[in-house]
């Protein structure tokens, strides 16, 4: 019965504080108004040169071609590939297609001209995947006249088509969306409990509940339960969002979401509030808290693939909740997976939960 | 002179006895750089494939074991059906499917490639890879494709640029800050300021030893990116140097800037977290590149500094072109940090009117 009145002052506390009720609301709203279209790793707008040494019939179709794509800007015809090259190297041109001299009598003739693609890459994701369109064009585009002339006889190779599962059209968005959920969940259950037993600490009100015959497990409950009701408020006004903002659903049951989200919610609760049982000042939170989320949020595949990490940082992987979450959000939301697929990630997630409430109430202590 | 050199010594004393401000100086640049140039990565590798094969012939076992054979690819399961394939990337257990039609030798049927798009750029990355292998028996590709700059395609050579401008910027504007403030919160600002230094002397020896720590921690940084992830420094270490000094002042500038404004510690810390570090984290460039922004992004993300440091660091640094590449961007630091200064200056006089 104490529970229910405890929690009762952390709401009245919550909403007697000018600035947290409006962070609930507001803070969802502009990371999901604003984030997809900032946090957007997509490539489009690569800028192409071109050095036509042919100025053939064959080359100027080939330049028409890069020119009508959507994928790219077509900066202009160079001279020559050392002027282009100095595109590149002040960063006005990200790639140079050189075509050379005598492509078409070549192509006419059977033989194989070289083209030469020359990519900037130091964005390496930028430089391959321009290289791979560019590439594509260009071949398509040899393979065409090369028909049309009918001077190699078209060796019967097999095709290669692509699909791409779930996503059809590529949309970053929906890549990113499941990701701003993790880190809202993460920032508004890690944080706001953190500051709010500190604070405590710092205002000396923690003395006055430590003198009662309240229970540890009470008070740290009766701490979580209000951030944990938050953390459903704020997945609601994200799932809102996504469909109104950018009419993005998910595929698989929501409820599922919910549940992750939950555990998700349960597990960076704890933590915070085991950080501030270790900590004597805000200052001090903060920072530690900060830095323990970059860390599980850069090294989750929130935003680069954790099989591309190398094998030391794909082992912590292992007991990185945010990996769990994502992974198992993603197979929901994006792949539309049912309870099955995903109940290895949910077991990892509700372990993790228990140990680190567990963690809370132990070091939670009254007397200092 | 003397008296400046005893608040310079002063100040240094400052940031050494404090054990937490220390840590987060020395140790965060070192965790940054190692986090973002090992593990933080786009590349290409333990791609979990699922090969789907009807029935085994010459042809398409010659293809597996090229896709085998290849460091990116592990074939992981072999299955019949494209919908059992779909099952194991739907629940997680692979990324890419490669699909042979039926009776491939005999009727030249097509292969398809099914791949994951939940993450779209790498589901992209995959498909050019494994599309590449499994036209490698094409005989003569009439292309001959060239990654310059960064022929492994390693990502950290995008990101050390970034972290310099990210650290540099923490560093020099969110701490100098924060020491000023904590000076004014404590009331000793009041003791210097009757002390027989000129006030504005009290504000440059304030920043003196957080210019030569970023200094300290340049060195760092390019010490790390060298010889731990073996990125080169292609260019002049000279103008590098130089341009890096420039983009120091422009962030001092804004710390002082912040600390004539912000009454508290607190204040002073989240004007910096808010107005400079999430903005040089997300708009700069460094990970998330600007010209895939919406148009109004873009305009936002030309008025921050570290935009402009990042994208010359990755000529000087990794493209290893000559200064007068960069010219545009030292042109734009060199105003911001004119302007800033002297906005500082001019608003730190009026306070003390």
């Amino acid at each position: 019965m104490t529970l229910k009145y405890l929690i009762q002052k952390e709401f009245l506390q919550i909403r007697r504080n000018a600035f947290i009720p409006r962070l609930i609301f507001i803070f969802p709203i502009m990371i999901m108004c604003v984030m997809p279209w900032v946090m957007n790793m997509e490539i489009k707008n690569i800028v192409v040169d071109v050095v036509d040494n042919d100025h053939s019939t064959l080359s100027s179709q080939l330049v028409h071609r890069i020119e009508a794509s959507d994928y790219f800007i077509f900066h202009g015809e160079g001279p020559s590939y050392a002027q282009a090259m100095n595109d590149v190297e002040s960063s006005k041109a990200d790639i140079i297609l050189e075509i050379p001299p005598h492509f078409e009598r070549d192509m006419k003739r059977g033989e194989h001209p070289k083209v030469l693609i020359a990519a900037n890459a130091v964005n390496g994701t930028k430089g391959n995947m321009g290289n791979a369109y560019l590439s594509s064009i260009v071949s398509q585009h040899m393979a065409e006249a090369a028909m049309s002339g009918g001077s190699i006889k078209t060796t019967a190779e097999s095709a290669v088509s692509v699909l791409y599962l779930y996503n059809k059209n590529l949309n970053y968005k929906l890549f990113m969306i499941p990701s701003l959920m993790a880190i809202l969940v993460m920032l508004m259950c890690g944080f706001l409990p953190a500051l709010n037993i500190v604070g405590e600490k710092e205002s000396g009100t923690i003395e006055a509940i430590n003198v009662t015959p309240v229970r540890k497990v009470d008070f740290i409950l009766a701490k979580l339960i209000p951030y944990w009701l938050i953390a459903l408020v704020v997945m609601t006004v994200c799932f809102v969002l996504a469909w109104l903002v950018y009419g993005i659903t998910s595929a698989g049951n929501l409820g599922l979401v919910y549940l992750l989200s939950m555990l998700l919610a349960f597990i960076f609760s704890g933590f915070g509030l085991v950080i501030s049982n270790y900590n004597d000042t805000m200052q001090q939170a903060v920072f530690v808290m900060w830095f323990m989320v970059v860390c599980l949020m850069l090294l989750s595949g929130l935003f680069t693939p954790v099989r591309s990490m190398p094998h030391w940082a794909y082992l912590t992987t292992y007991v990185n909740p945010m990996h769990y979450f994502i992974d198992a959000v993603r197979t929901v939301f994006v792949r539309g997976g049912d309870f099955g697929c995903i109940a290895h990630q949910v077991l990892a997630l509700s372990v993790i939960a228990v140990l680190m409430n567990a963690w809370a109430v132990y070091s939670y202590r009254k007397n200092s | 002179m003397k008296q400046f050199i005893s608040f310079v010594i002063k100040e240094t004393r400052h940031i050494l006895r404090d054990k937490r401000t220390m840590l987060i100086l020395f140790g965060m640049p070192v965790v940054m750089m190692l986090l973002f140039g090992f593990a933080i990565s786009t590349d290409v590798r333990n791609v979990r494939t699922v090969i789907v094969l009807s029935s085994v012939d010459h042809q398409t076992q010659q293809k597996v074991e090229a896709l085998g054979a290849n460091e990116y690819f592990d074939i992981l399961y072999k299955v019949n059906t494209p919908a059992e394939a779909e099952l194991l990337i739907r629940r997680q257990k692979a990324d890419i499917a490669i699909v042979f039609g039926q009776d491939f030798a005999s009727k030249r049927s097509d292969i398809q490639v099914i791949t994951d798009g939940a993450d779209p750029n790498m589901a992209q990355m995959y498909a050019n890879y494994a599309t590449q292998i499994l036209q490698q028996s094409k005989m003569n590709n009439p292309i001959s494709a060239k990654l310059l700059f960064n022929p492994q395609m390693r990502s950290c050579y995008n990101f050390v640029p970034g972290i310099m401008g990210m650290l540099m910027m923490l560093i020099c504007a969110m701490m100098t800050s924060i020491s000023i403030v904590r000076e004014k919160e404590r009331g000793t600002m009041e003791v210097l300021l009757v002390s027989p230094i000129r006030p504005l002397m009290i504000i440059i020896a304030k920043a003196v030893p957080y210019l030569m720590l970023a200094f300290l921690i340049l060195a760092a940084i390019l010490l790390i990116s060298k010889f731990i992830l073996l990125v080169p420094i292609a260019g002049s270490l000279f103008w590098i140097v130089v341009v890096s000094g420039i983009y120091i002042m422009v962030a001092l500038s804004l710390g002082l800037l912040i600390s004539t404004v912000a009454k508290t510690q607190l204040v002073a810390l989240l004007a910096s977290a808010m107005m400079l570090m999430l903005p040089s984290i997300l708009l700069s460039g460094m990970m998330f590149p600007v010209e895939s922004m919406p148009v109004i992004l873009q305009y936002v993300s030309a008025i921050m500094p570290p935009r402009y440091y990042i994208s010359a660091m990755r000529k000087l640094l990794i493209m290893g072109v000559g200064i007068d590449k960069v010219m545009h961007e030292v042109c734009v630091l060199s105003l911001m940090a004119v302007v800033l200064l002297s906005a500082a200056l001019l608003k730190f006089n009026k306070r003390l009117d």
